[in-house]
C-alpha cells in the first residue's frame, strides 16, 4: 500500500515521475545554452582580458623596475666618481695653496734676509768710512798739533 | 509518537488521515495536461520565476561590462571565477572550458532553486492542489539533472577518447569491471536522491517546526537549511565535474 503510494501512485506521491522529468532536462539544457551565451562567454572574455592585461602590465612594470634599478646604480656610480673627483680637486687645490704659501713665505724671508744683509753691509761700510774719516781727521789734527808745537819753538 | 505519525502522513502525501495541519501538502502536485503528457505545474512555475530572476541578474550584470568591474558585474565575475576554479580543479586544464557552462548552469540552477525555495514565501500563493516550493524538492527535477550528468560524462569520455573510453572500466584491473558498471547506475541515483532528500527534508523540517513552534525555534533551522542548500548545490556541481573529469582523464 505504502510502496504503491510512494512509487507509481496514479495520483501524486513523492516519487511521481511523469513528463516533468524530460521537460525539466530540456529546460536545463536550454538554460545551459542561454547562460553560456549571456553569462559564461561575455564574463569569461572580460575576466580573461583583464588577466592578460594584468599579466602584461606586471611584466612591463618588472621591466621598468629593472631599468630603474640599473639607472640608479649607474647614477650612484657616477655620483661616487664625481665625489672622488671633487675630493681630488680639493686636495690638489689645498696642495697648491700650501705650496704657494710656502713659496711666498720663503720668498719674503729671503727678501727680508737680503735687505737686512744689505742694510748691515751699508752700516758696516758707513761705520768703516766714518772710522776712516775719524782716523784721517785725527791724523791731520795730530799733524797740525805737531806743526804748531814745532812752530812755537 | 504524534511526531512520527506526522512524518508518516507527510511522506504518504495522499494519506487518508485528515490532520489539522493541511498546510503541509507533501507529495501533492498541481497537474498540467499537455496533450497526453502530465507535468507538475508548481515545479515549472517556480523554476520559471527563479530562472527569470537568474537571467535578469545576468543580463543586468553583463549589460555594461568594464575592465574595472562595478556593482553586479563584480558578483557575476566572482561567480564565474568560482565556477571556473571548480571546473578546472575537477575536470582538468585541458577540457574544462567545454564543460564549464554545463557545470556552472547546474550550480547556479540548483543554488537558485534551493535558496529561492527557502527564501521566497511561496506559501502565500494558494494553488488548487500542491504548493509552490524549491524545484529541486521534486524528484523529477533532480533525476533530470542527474541523468544529464550521466549523459554528459559518457559524451565527454567518448568524444575525448573515442572507444578507448571503455578502458576506464577495466582500469587498473578487469576485476573492477562490475563495480564500474554498477557505478554508472549509482552515480545518478546518489546524485538525484542526495539533492532531493536534502532539500525536501529541509522544507519538511522547517514546515514541521513552524507548525509545532511558530516562534524563534525554526529560525536557526532555516539558516541551517540555507547552509545545506548552498552546500548541496556545490556538491552536485562538484560531483558532476568530477565524473566528467574522471571520464576524460588519460590513464597511462
Amino acid at each position: 500500500m505504502i510502496s504503491l503510494l510512494l512509487f507509481g501512485a496514479s495520483e501524486g506521491g513523492l516519487f511521481d515521475f511523469d513528463a516533468t522529468l524530460p521537460l525539466m532536462a530540456a529546460q536545463v539544457v536550454l538554460l545551459t545554452y542561454i547562460l553560456n551565451a549571456l553569462f559564461f562567454k561575455p564574463v569569461g572574455k572580460v575576466v580573461e582580458e583583464r588577466e592578460d592585461y594584468v599579466l602584461t602590465s606586471r611584466a612591463e612594470a618588472k621591466k621598468k623596475l629593472a631599468e630603474v634599478e640599473k639607472l640608479e646604480t649607474d647614477l650612484k656610480n657616477q655620483l661616487k666618481g664625481a665625489r672622488q673627483a671633487a675630493q681630488k680637486v680639493i686636495a690638489e687645490a689645498e696642495d697648491d695653496s700650501d705650496k704657494l704659501y710656502k713659496e711666498a713665505l720663503s720668498l719674503a724671508n729671503s727678501e727680508a734676509n737680503a735687505s737686512r744683509e744689505k742694510v748691515r753691509r751699508e752700516i758696516d761700510s758707513q761705520r768703516e768710512s766714518a772710522l776712516n774719516q775719524l782716523k784721517s781727521d785725527a791724523d791731520k789734527l795730530g799733524d797740525l798739533i805737531v806743526q804748531k808745537l814745532l812752530a812755537a819753538k | 509518537m504524534s511526531l512520527l505519525r506526522l512524518f508518516i502522513s507527510l511522506k504518504m502525501g495522499t494519506s487518508p488521515f485528515v490532520l489539522p495541519f493541511a498546510a503541509l501538502e507533501v507529495g501533492q502536485h498541481l497537474y498540467w495536461q499537455l496533450g497526453k503528457l502530465r507535468i507538475h505545474g508548481q515545479v515549472f512555475m517556480t523554476s520559471w520565476i527563479l530562472i527569470g530572476a537568474l537571467l535578469t541578474l545576468v543580463v543586468v550584470g553583463t549589460k555594461k561590462m568594464e575592465r574595472d568591474p562595478k556593482g553586479v558585474q563584480n558578483l557575476l565575475e566572482f561567480l564565474w571565477d568560482y565556477i571556473r576554479d571548480l571546473a578546472r580543479t575537477q575536470i582538468g586544464e585541458k577540457v574544462y572550458r567545454d564543460w564549464m557552462p554545463f557545470i556552472g548552469t547546474l550550480f547556479l540552477f540548483i543554488f537558485v532553486s534551493n535558496w529561492g525555495g527557502a527564501l521566497i514565501p511561496w506559501k502565500l500563493i494558494e494553488l488548487p492542489s500542491g504548493e509552490l516550493g524549491a524545484p529541486t524538492a521534486d524528484i523529477n527535477t533532480t533525476v533530470a539533472l542527474a541523468l544529464l550528468v550521466s549523459l554528459s560524462y559518457f559524451y565527454a569520455g567518448l568524444s575525448n577518447k573515442g572507444l578507448r573510453y571503455f578502458e576506464y572500466y577495466v582500469h587498473p584491473t578487469p576485476i573492477m569491471l562490475p563495480f564500474k558498471i554498477v557505478e554508472d547506475f549509482t552515480k545518478p541515483l546518489s546524485l538525484s536522491f542526495r539533492l532531493f532528500g536534502n532539500i525536501l527534508a529541509d522544507e519538511l523540517v522547517v514546515a514541521v517546526l513552524v507548525f509545532l513552534v511558530p516562534l524563534v525555534l525554526p529560525v536557526p533551522v532555516m539558516f541551517l537549511g540555507l547552509f545545506t542548500s548552498a552546500i548541496q548545490a556545490l556538491i552536485f556541481a562538484t560531483l558532476a565535474a568530477y565524473y566528467i573529469g574522471e571520464a576524460v582523464e588519460e590513464h597511462h
